[in-house]
């Protein structure tokens, strides 16, 4: 195992996947308190258009995807602000429409596409210094504003119009933070991939989300479950030889699942132990 | 007496549904409004005009603010909230001091000891750890009083507070509405006249337009001249109150 480290795609990898963590741990939590699941799947899908522009054009396929993916969110946070087309539909074309544009550059492009699967599917054992480099600065900005804007980030997300009734930016705050989300999630995609992105920021915090119903403690039990989870992803993807993104995800369901049978079998010795209590009384 | 709020012949709406007319409305220090009317009426359309949320279309609103304290405070409709959103209760009342402390704003200890007696004063202290989707109905407005009052704010609006809530609390509810209504000013909205009029001071009638009526005694024949098609009920012990139509299936539903 030690020898492992020697090699720098695997150190690599490793910063990768505790970076990764960070950033899905605290802004995943937020989407999963807000309900906003099914809008950064949106985003996820739609940012395969930037890849596949920028593949046709010649350019680095991470930043194609970054402007996709920020235009996208920022433009599916107007649709759900101002005008009165359904969100879920907006966010359902947006989505295949991504995808659609991505495929058709990628088809146009002469030549084959090598790497095109690694965004599908991730591959963090080729993440470079450049990823990493821009990985770290994305996890200090979101961490700096979440610990700094905290209470009011807690405040808006709760009740967003008591937020607006008391006069506070509101609406910078929403754009700020959809756009912190489109960034992770395109940042991730060296990661884990376009199709496994959304459980990165998903699994771990409906994990934490069973053992606390503080938003504060759940970023921090999603930042640690994902450290876990993607490490033991990437270790025994490694020894079996098998695609690293998805063992990282089948990690996460894994202790989902054990999390939830030993919440559920302390739950039933506390009832059976109330039970005989009761008898004794 | 001071005005606090002034609507000048405000319209307002969504799109192209004008749901007021031309209404006109000044809130006074001490005032206790009873907002009543029939569904789609308007009701919930006037607490957004005075609280910003929805800007007028025509008309203007006076805000008269002070150099330091909070203008208005705000209990909402309670089917308005996300129940499963992971915030306790004590964050839930410290959220109202959002409005002086701004984007950013630190809490102070003072801000939690006060956060502290105010959840104590709604005799929810023993939650106050406790999320807020493990509150029952009547738990869970105390809590959201708690935030309006927190910041001490010069008009506390309530849109139907007595929704959704036992008995008790409603009784525990216009009793301290009477003792907050020595320092603030409060509107509320209610769709059950003939338990509010007992409370408040004075009551306005909102179906499209609005009809501002000074006293708390208002007759069916009244309500018919203010285009207000609502029933009075009669909770028998209620003497002041003139009655129309007396209404046994009235009651409210009970969450504890």
């Amino acid at each position: 195992m030690i020898e492992l480290f020697s090699y720098e795609f695997f150190r690599n990898a490793l910063w990768a996947a505790l970076l990764a963590s960070i950033t899905c741990g605290v802004v995943g939590s937020y989407i999963v308190a807000r309900r906003m699941v099914f809008i950064s799947g949106g985003i996820t899908h739609t940012s395969f258009g930037g890849i596949g522009i920028a593949y046709y054009l010649g350019l680095n396929p991470i930043l194609g995807a970054a402007v996709f993916s920020v235009l996208s969110a920022i433009g599916i946070e107007y649709i759900s602000g101002k005008t009165n087309v359904r969100e879920d539909s907006a966010i359902g074309i947006l989505w295949s429409l991504g995808m659609a544009v991505g495929i058709i550059f990628v088809f146009l492009t002469p030549g084959y596409a090598p790497n095109l699967m690694s965004y599908l599917f991730g591959s963090i054992l080729t993440v470079g210094r450049t990823d990493l480099w821009l990985m770290l600065a994305l996890a200090a900005v979101i961490v700096f504003f979440f610990v700094y804007y905290y209470n009011t980030i807690l405040f808006i997300a709760f009740d967003e119009e008591y937020a607006r009734a008391h006069r506070l930016p509101v609406a910078a705050f929403k754009y700020i933070i959809i756009s912190m989300i489109a960034l992770t999630i395109v940042l991730n995609i060296r990661v884990v991939g376009i199709i496994l992105v959304i459980s990165f920021l998903t699994i771990p915090q409906a994990t934490a989300n069973l053992f606390t119903q503080n938003l504060k403690k759940m970023m921090i039990y999603s930042v640690l479950l994902g450290m876990t989870g993607s490490l033991a992803g990437i270790y025994i993807s490694h020894y079996l030889d098998i695609p690293s993104g998805a063992t990282i995800i089948f990690a996460f369901v894994v202790m989902f699942g054990i999390a939830k049978l030993a919440l559920n079998l302390k739950i039933r010795r506390g009832i059976k132990q109330e039970i005989l209590s009761r008898k004794n009384h | 007496m001071e005005p606090i709020v002034e609507i000048r012949n405000a319209s307002a709406g969504y799109n192209d549904d004008v749901v007021l007319h031309s209404i006109s409305l000044t809130i006074f220090e001490k005032d206790y409004i009873g907002v009543i009317g029939p569904n789609g009426g308007g009701k919930t359309t006037l607490v957004k005009l005075i609280l910003g949320l929805l800007q007028p279309l025509q008309g203007e609103i006076i805000y008269h603010r002070q150099s330091s304290g909070s203008l208005t405070g705000y209990l909402p409709q309670v089917s308005n909230t996300d129940k499963s959103f992971p915030i306790t209760v004590t964050e839930v009342v410290l959220s109202g001091l959002m409005s002086e402390k701004g984007a950013g704003g630190r809490l102070t200890r003072a801000d939690r000891e006060r956060a502290a007696e105010i959840i104590q004063m709604m005799g929810i202290y023993h939650l106050r750890h406790k999320s807020i989707g493990e509150l029952s109905g009547g738990q869970m407005q105390r809590a959201f009083l708690g935030r309006a009052i927190i910041a001490q704010p010069r008009l506390l609006i309530l849109d139907e507070p007595n929704t959704f809530v036992d008995n008790k609390f409603e009784h525990d509810l216009y009793e301290l509405l009477s003792r907050l209504n020595e320092t603030m000013a409060i509107l509320m909205v209610s769709h059950d006249v003939g338990t509010i009029t007992t409370y408040v001071k004075t009551i306005a009638c909102v179906n499209r337009n609005l009809h501002y009526h000074p006293s708390n005694i208002i007759t069916q024949s009244q309500l018919a001249a203010y285009n207000c098609p609502i029933q009075l009920i009669t909770h028998g012990e209620v003497p002041h109150t003139v009655l129309g139509v007396h209404n046994h299936n009235h009651h409210h539903q009970d969450h504890d």
